[in-house]
């Protein structure tokens, strides 16, 4: 069926629509509702990626008229691979997070469903438009939902984290249409292949310059690119669980998407390349995030805020890797979006568990959770060993291509980031793990359950079984990814690069 | 000198728009008061949305309604140039940001509001001497 | 940090402003931004979708899609407000003033209520007499801004308006009884589950005629579709289109507007406002 492309992101509309009714009549049918549109969502985002794949770039014309009249979705095989892991991550959120979510927000559950919702449509919309100005209205969908639902975690910090939040996305956002303006004003259009096709006639153009880097600085900001990733840290740490685990994985994913989609697709890697000179600063840029990234989280004492400085690390592997400027580089940053994301939805899966059985992740408080969550922990142990980057796990493969487009390039700096990284989430994941292997000393401080009198008998009191299936599920992913990164490799991101 | 007179003087739309950006951007790093913040926001859109549509006018044109249009079949016989009327786009394009702009700064009020019945205040250093003392 | 600030913002200045010397003149009527597509519009949209005001034109068709996420977002910041702000359990300060009298009683509990009727009136913390002039021209002019917001939203394929336009002067109708009144008496008349159920149904028409002309075999929003659902002239089916979706648009956008009103103004607590 060809309008697959349509429904996949009206199923989560439409379900954020009915949800929203359902507030008001018969709280009960959101959660059903939201499962529902998401799955849809999933089953026609890989009915999608199935057909991009037998037949190439698919077109969909909203409202019947051809681009550049009327806007076009364009989803080619990157595209398509994006949307797939965006709607299937939503999903099994979804499905994991209903707990947290009773728990957390208890009185306002429903309407928490309609924006997380709304949240997941701008992220499908972004990935999947073809449009420059349709991409703007669907970041600021995603921006207010995300700016909502940060506000409704912790009670005393979140208003104001995402007070923070909204400033700088404000920023960021209108960086972003102030470039799209600038281009609009000297080419006339708004769609991206059209642009592309009239921008080679305008070389040297100062007003082109000006408008890529508005745009490349609003993805950045958007992306939390050091140093414009003040708002990150925390904004993740007081959301509330469910959203953290969604926004974590895939907002700045999607923001590298559209800095790649403007590399690639609208600029052309001969202007990016050839004509600026830019990628050289870049990738000291992304050498300094990734260091950066990985000391402020040596030196945190919150395990969910030392995560969000992980993915501020990561962020530095994917710019740093885009802009390397060739195709070892470029590959490793788009398997990079994948990896990562089922990386630190792992991670923030497995937090969102010990966050709902001991409310508060100071390090202090870790003690004995090997004992009390086995599986939780299981899958922790599993995820961070992806981060650092241990074959057969997925993380290893994607920063195999980065080190090698690396030395190719000749941006040894890079390489050596690369594999300092390495051994710094090495030191601090394990010392993460030497807190919770060991019981406390002493009386039982800790324990909500147990019935220790002199010697810890530590009961197991594990999450509920929802999200323990859905970490075992994505688990299986990261290895499965892992064995199969070469067929993905050579299936999707090579064809699509050249 | 003279040419960058000239300069300013054909492109003064630009010119006045990207200062009344820069005044808005200044208030939303530099001021204290998050309210203050919230106006230097809605200066900064404003004047983007200013900046877009300055760009739509053509000298001596006419806004974007077709003129006789409502006869109902006597429109296809009459000819349409395209110099009679204003850019269309440009005024599309920002009714959306224009309805963005609102929303932002209704959630960011709604924000505000919170902030102000937990903490009692709204200027930012003492919100963060608040945050660090406890 | 003002340093800091000033220098950021002077670079950025400067940054923007070498930008735009390659940027057509102002009032330029051949700048590419004015040949390119805004030809394509100003000469065929008459004749492929019978609609004269262009703007409304490009906005409903053939940018509907931009459009219908504009509507969300609309509906959006409305749920932002209630979601952030609206407190099920207020304190329960009652106060009650005896008309003749003037004296007003403050009730600390909930134990006890009084009835509100000729005797006493319910009033506010910061209640002050109410000026007859200001509540009876606001009676009088609120359902003529009202018919005027409906004609805004009818007119507007040939006229400056639309959905949003329209919408806006329908929802500031309820915020002018809001203001001239009381918010007690904008409660009574349009509650708050009214303007939920509506916020989300004037999207849901958006959304609901794309679906339908889905349905019917074209792409989504391909108002062309819908001609055999409709018993008028053929020829007409895209300006009807529009017009439906501009009443879906308008629907949503009174709604949230009140939402945004009502909450921000009482803190969520939906008892007193301004």
């Amino acid at each position: 069926m060809n309008n697959y492309p349509a429904i996949l992101i009206i199923a989560p509309l439409l379900g954020a629509f009915f949800a929203g009714l359902a507030v008001w009549i018969q709280e009960r049918l959101a959660y059903p509702i939201a499962l529902i549109s998401l799955g849809l969502s999933t089953f026609a985002s890989v009915n999608v990626l199935m057909a991009v794949i037998a037949n190439g770039p698919v077109h969909y014309r909203m409202a019947g008229w051809a681009p550049p009249m009327g806007i076009e979705y364009r989803i080619d095989l990157l595209n398509a691979m994006v949307l797939v892991l965006v709607s299937s991550i939503a999903f099994l959120n979804l499905l994991a997070s209903y707990k947290n979510v009773e728990q957390e927000t208890h009185d306002r559950a429903a309407s928490f469903y309609v924006a997380y919702l709304l949240f997941v449509v701008g992220l499908l919309g972004v990935v999947a438009t073809g449009d420059l100005f349709n991409l703007y209205v669907l970041i600021e969908i995603t921006s207010l939902t995300s700016y909502t639902l940060v506000a409704l975690g912790d009670r005393d910090r979140g208003p104001l984290a995402s007070l923070n939040y909204l400033f700088v996305g404000v920023i960021g956002a209108s960086f972003y249409l102030l470039g799209v303006g600038y281009i609009y004003i000297i080419t006339g259009s708004l769609n991206m292949v059209d642009v592309a096709g009239i921008l080679p006639d305008l070389p040297g153009s100062s007003t082109v310059l000006v408008g890529f880097i508005l745009c490349l600085l609003g993805v950045w900001i958007k992306m939390a690119l050091f140093p414009l990733h003040v708002w990150l840290p925390n904004g993740y740490t007081y959301a509330p669980t469910a959203f953290s685990r969604v926004v974590a994985p895939l907002m700045t994913k999607v923001m590298v998407y559209v800095m790649i989609r403007l590399m690639i697709t609208v600029f052309g890697l001969d202007y990016v390349f050839v004509k600026l000179h830019l990628s050289e600063a870049v990738v000291w840029l992304g050498t300094i995030a990734i260091v950066f990234g990985g000391v402020m989280a040596l030196s945190q004492k919150n395990l969910k805020k030392m995560l969000t400085y992980i993915i501020i690390c990561e962020i530095g592997y994917m710019v740093g890797g885009a802009w390397l400027g060739n195709e070892l580089g470029m590959t490793g940053a788009i398997l990079h979006i994948v990896n990562d994301a089922l990386m630190t939805f792992a991670l923030f899966l497995a937090v969102g568990n010990i966050v709902y059985k001991i409310k508060d992740v100071d390090y202090p408080n870790l003690s004995g959770l090997f004992g009390k969550m086995p599986w939780t922990m299981a899958g922790f142990v599993l995820a961070a060993f992806s981060i650092i980057g241990v074959p057969p796990t997925c993380g290893f493969f994607s920063k195999w291509y980065l080190i090698l487009g690396a030395f190719e390039a000749g941006a040894y700096h890079f390489a050596a980031a690369l594999l300092i990284s390495s051994l710094i989430c090495a030191v601090l994941f394990f010392k993460v793990f030497e807190i919770c292997f060991f019981a406390p000393e002493g009386n039982g401080h800790s324990h909500d359950h147990s019935h220790g009198h002199g010697d810890q008998v530590i009961v197991m009191d594990e999450a509920p079984v929802a999200s323990l299936v859905t970490l075992a599920i994505v688990s299986l992913a990261l290895i499965l990814v892992g064995v199969y990164s070469g067929t993905i490799v050579n299936t999707i991101i090579l064809p699509f690069l050249r | 000198m003279t040419e960058i007179i000239s300069l300013v003087v054909a492109k003064y739309n630009y010119w006045l728009y990207i200062i009344l950006m820069m005044i808005g951007l200044y208030a939303m790093i530099a001021k204290n008061n998050l309210i203050k913040k919230l106006v230097g926001m809605n200066i900064f859109q404003t004047a983007i949305i200013l900046f877009y549509v300055s760009t739509g006018y053509k000298t001596g044109a006419t806004i974007p309604i077709i003129k006789n249009a409502h006869g109902g079949h006597g429109v296809e016989a009459a000819v349409i140039h395209a110099a009679d009327y204003i850019n269309p786009l440009p005024h599309v394009l920002m009714l959306t940001a224009i309805v963005v702009s609102v929303a932002t700064f209704g959630v960011a009020m709604a924000l505000c509001v919170r902030i102000y019945q937990r903490y009692q205040t709204l200027e930012e250093d003492e919100l963060r001497m608040r945050l660090s003392e406890k | 940090m003002k340093l800091l600030g000033f220098i950021i913002v002077c670079l950025t200045g400067i940054f923007l402003l070498y930008g735009t010397s390659d940027l057509p003149d102002w009032g330029d009527p051949n700048s590419p931004a004015s040949l390119h597509l805004s030809n394509h519009y100003i000469e065929k949209a008459v004749a492929e979708t019978e609609v004269p005001n262009l703007v409304t034109a490009v906005l409903a068709d053939y940018r509907g899609f931009d459009t219908m996420f504009e509507t969300a977002v609309v509906f959006t910041a409305g749920l932002a407000c209630f979601l952030l702000l609206r407190d099920f359990k207020p304190k329960q300060d009652r106060y009650y003033r005896h008309v003749p009298t003037g004296v007003v009683l403050h009730f600390k509990d909930k134990a006890r209520q009084l009835r509100v009727g000729t005797e006493f009136e319910s009033v506010d913390k910061d209640w002050v007499p109410s000026d007859m002039v200001i509540k009876t021209v606001c009676r009088i002019l609120i359902p003529f801004i009202q018919i005027y917001a409906l004609y805004v939203v009818a007119h507007g394929d040939f006229s400056p308006g639309g959905g949003f336009q329209g919408g806006v002067i329908f929802g500031s109708s309820f915020i002018l009884l809001a203001i001239s009144y009381n918010l007690k008496t904008l409660m009574k008349r349009v509650s708050e589950k009214f303007l939920g159920i509506f916020s989300a149904v004037g999207v849901l028409i958006y959304v609901g005629i794309g679906v339908i002309a889905m349905i019917m075999g074209g792409n989504f929003l391909d108002y062309s579709t819908l001609a055999p659902l409709v018993p008028v002239d053929p020829g007409h089916i895209r300006a009807l289109g529009m017009l439906g979706v501009e009443i879906g648009v308008g629907i949503a956008v009174m709604a949230a507007m009140a939402i945004i009103y009502i909450n921000i103004v009482s803190q969520g607590r939906h008892d007193e406002g301004l």
